[in-house]
């Protein structure tokens, strides 16, 4: 077992008397992806936010991808990728400027920025629409780009905040391909759906209730354990049962 | 049946895109009517010329027997709208924004309380509270409440699911089925296959088309391939290898299984079982299936497109 790029011992966060993540403590290892699903309000995106170090802790104790989340956020964000579905490129830039501006951002050389658009292009085809703005292009080419340019400075964890949202069933499907492509090469995927069908895709999840894990597992020992086929069903168990208290 | 909604090769531009081409279609009154599609499938387009908020280059549109471009005055009254985008006041509290468009209508909440009851009893707690602060699953519910207050004929409903956790979703459809029961004519839209079942009838669309329009049963007798769910413990090991068969026609996954669809009619389960164990696929299971709503919107597609780019 390699060692972990997420690890968290009690990992808490209150807004003033409202605690938004409730001790959290998560042990992701190279080359996972790790499902963390729960339901709007739930904490998910200040536990990313956090863990992206965009967000400091109130208590607990974190390293991600080798850095502390008090003393290294600026390490954190160097060695982490991160991609959502509503914020990931510029419209207004062509393909290749989209690659040399999020390459530069990562502190990529010249030299290195050439090399590696040369091979993304190639290796995605999109060469012949290199120098095309990117508001043209279909949505499932983008979300592609997007993900190749999270993780161009070579991170070892990338954050996918549902990237998958209002896309069709095909390119849906074309994406976790590449995810899968990439875990198989020891990247580490951190990613949240709410397609319950996507979550049976990763190895493991984390359902958030109330700030708090109310489950983590793998797909198929959480389904045994709650007696029910679908994940959906799992979730729908434990978000209502909450609701009802 | 009475027609509610009437598209007649209704087809929209905008610059070099063809948002809407060629749609047809009616709905009639009382009916739960979807639109199946991704984003960039034409959907809001479809439903902004139906709250006459856009005008259709091509085709005609009428909404309650009335053409949406020369009578939408009248049309306007008597429709319901929730866009895809929250578009309440944020700085107006939940009451605030309730009575708000009540009055716009010329109407009180009081006065149509009943049809809300069912919706809005759920944000009475926080009827204080701005709608800006509101939760997501909150928000929706008192869009809902905001375009029925008025008590209309029909409801457009602009993808009210998108980015809402599966139990909001299914609260939010159970609110829709109670109001059809009353007799309320709605056409909803959502990027979300599961949901397709749960309506009259539906329509696929994908850029500015619609690829088919049925019953959600009907449409899946659309879907003619023998269909297989397949699974192994490596299934990433097992979609490579499947996708590389000449005989596959398609191989996507479904949850925790893959669908796999063969394009020799006499397929058998056993006989794929048999040449996958051979493959090393010690724990692979092969079942026969019946294809759902999102197999044969992928199949369709797919037919559409020759086979989808790469």
């Amino acid at each position: 077992m390699s060692e972990p790029v997420i690890h968290t011992d009690k990992l808490t966060k209150r807004f003033g008397g409202f605690v938004a993540v409730d001790a959290l403590s998560l042990t992701i290892s190279g080359g996972e992806i790790f499902g963390f699903l729960g339901a709007n309000g739930a904490g998910k995106t200040t536990a990313i936010r956090m863990l992206t170090g965009l967000l400091a802790p109130t208590s607990g104790k974190a390293t991600v991808a080798g850095f502390d989340l008090y003393s290294g956020s600026e390490g954190v964000k160097r060695n982490i990728g991160y991609m959502s579905q509503r914020f990931s490129l510029y419209e207004d830039l062509t393909v290749r400027e989209n690659i040399r501006f999020f390459a530069g951002i990562y502190g990529l050389t010249n030299q290195a920025i050439k090399e590696k658009s040369r091979q993304l292009l190639d290796s995605l085809k999109l060469v012949a629409v290199a120098d095309t703005r990117l508001a043209s292009l279909p949505l499932g080419w983008k979300q592609k780009l997007a993900f190749s340019v999270a993780i161009l400075h070579e991170p070892k964890i990338v954050f996918l905040d549902e990237p998958t949202g209002g896309v069709d069933p095909v390119t849906r499907r074309r994406f976790w391909d590449m995810i899968y492509e990439a875990s198989k090469q020891g990247l580490t995927i951190f990613v949240t759906t709410h397609y319950m069908d996507e979550a049976e895709y990763c190895d493991r999840l984390c359902i958030m209730v109330d700030g708090k894990v109310a489950a983590l597992d793998r797909p198929d020992a959480m389904k045994r354990t709650f007696g029910v086929e679908s994940m959906n069903e799992v979730f729908i168990q434990l978000a209502r049962s909450k609701k009802t208290e | 049946m009475k027609e509610v909604v009437t598209l007649a090769n209704v087809g929209k531009r905008f610059g070099a895109v063809q948002a809407l081409q060629g749609v047809t279609i009616s709905v009639g009154k009382g009916e739960l009517f979807g639109f199946i599609g991704a984003d960039g499938a034409g959907k809001t387009t479809l439903f902004r010329i139906l709250a006459t908020l856009l005008l259709p280059d091509e085709g005609r549109a009428e909404v309650l027997g009335l053409d949406v471009v020369r009578s939408y005055r009248d049309i306007r009254k008597r429709i319901g709208y929730m866009p895809g985008k929250f578009s309440l006041y944020p700085d107006l509290s939940v009451e605030e924004n309730l009575r708000f468009f009540a009055s716009v209508f010329g109407t009180t909440v009081e006065k149509n309380y009943e049809l809300i009851r069912d919706i809005y009893s759920q944000l009475e707690p926080f009827k204080t509270r701005r709608a800006g602060k509101l939760s997501g699953g909150m928000k929706q519910k008192l869009a809902l409440s905001c375009a029925l207050v008025h008590r209309p004929e029909v409801l457009f409903l602009d993808e009210p699911t998108t980015g809402v956790d599966a139990v909001s979703r299914k609260e939010f459809w159970q609110m829709l089925r109670r109001l059809r029961e009353q007799g309320m004519t709605i056409l909803v839209s959502t990027p979300y296959m599961d949901e397709a079942v749960l309506c009259d009838r539906i329509a696929f669309m994908q850029e500015g088309k619609m690829l088919a329009l049925d019953t959600p049963t009907g449409i899946t007798t659309l879907f003619r391939k023998p269909l297989f769910a397949i699974r192994a413990s490596d299934t990433w090991g097992l979609l490579c290898v499947l996708r590389a068969s000449p005989d596959a026609a398609s191989v996507y996954a479904f949850g925790s299984a893959l669908h796999y669809s063969d394009n020799r009619p006499s397929a058998r389960a056993d006989e794929l079982l048999a040449a996958l164990q051979a493959d090393g696929f010690t724990d692979v299971s092969v079942s026969v299936i019946q294809p759902g709503i999102e197999d044969t919107f992928i199949a369709l597609m797919e037919e559409k497109q020759g086979s989808v780019d790469e």
